[in-house]
């Protein structure tokens, strides 16, 4: 009995999100902010970049590029420690 | 490799060299940018370790020296990053300036380098640092697999 609860608690949860997900989505063509237009307007004048998606990356966004450089050098640190010269042979 | 691999290869290092840095430097202008360029000069590394050998690369490309190069690469990175901090993290406070001070005009444009404030500066920081990182990995990997070690 308390499983058959469960069950369609459950698929009731499920159902609620499933619509309040279908809800909140926006319609197709019309985003949900209008930072891309800005920018698309405004990058070549305040960044003077005329590669648009360089100025989002390295001005608009330079935070999200740090956090990628980051994860490159994550990425090396680790190949480089593993797999690094040892500093000495372990004599047996 | 053969002979005839080898000598194509050292002479078409020249090109990859001037292509990547290219792309490198023209990301503000032309599709491309730091990584990319990066990585067409870390290509151009792995065919070397193809045509030579990993055991003759290694004398030349040492952990060392690639470590500086990247961590140099991600402190100039931080630094224009900081440099702009008067007004607010990752400011593109040359924008106007003599250096790289170029501001296009709107719309489709022939472009000119000497414009896009740190984005230059910030594509050249990372170019290094993708450069000598993926360069050091690759060639870690390679020398792993065939049982010898990189020089300090």
């Amino acid at each position: 009995m308390r499983q058959i609860f469960a069950w369609l608690f459950l698929i009731v949860l499920m159902v609620f999100l499933v619509i309040g997900g279908f809800e909140m989505m926006h319609p197709f063509g019309e985003p949900p902010s209008t930072m891309d237009q800005y920018i698309i307007d405004n990058a070549q004048e305040e960044a003077g970049s005329n590669n648009v998606v360089g100025a989002v990356v390295f001005d608009y966004r330079g935070f999200d590029t740090l956090g990628e450089a980051t994860v490159l050098f994550a990425a090396v640190m680790g190949v480089l420690f593993v797999l690094r010269a040892s500093e000495k042979k372990e004599e047996t | 490799m053969s002979k005839i691999v080898r000598t194509v290869a050292s002479q078409l290092m020249a090109f990859v060299l001037v292509f990547g840095l290219y792309v490198i430097m023209h990301g503000h202008v032309t599709p491309g940018g730091g990584f990319q360029g990066g990585a067409i000069i870390a290509s151009g590394v792995v065919m070397l370790i193809v045509a030579f050998g990993s055991g003759q690369i290694k004398k030349f490309l040492r952990e060392r020296r690639l470590s500086m190069v990247e961590s140099s690469g991600a402190l100039l990175f931080i630094l224009v990053a900081f440099a702009g901090i008067g007004t607010v993290f990752f400011y593109n406070f040359l924008v106007g300036s003599r250096i790289f001070g170029g501001i296009p005009p709107t719309g489709s444009n022939p472009g000119d380098v000497w414009t896009g404030g740190v984005i230059p500066l910030m594509n050249l920081a990372v170019g290094l640092k993708v450069t000598a990182g993926l360069s050091a990995a690759v060639l870690a990997l390679a020398l792993f697999s065939s049982g010898e070690e990189m020089e300090e």
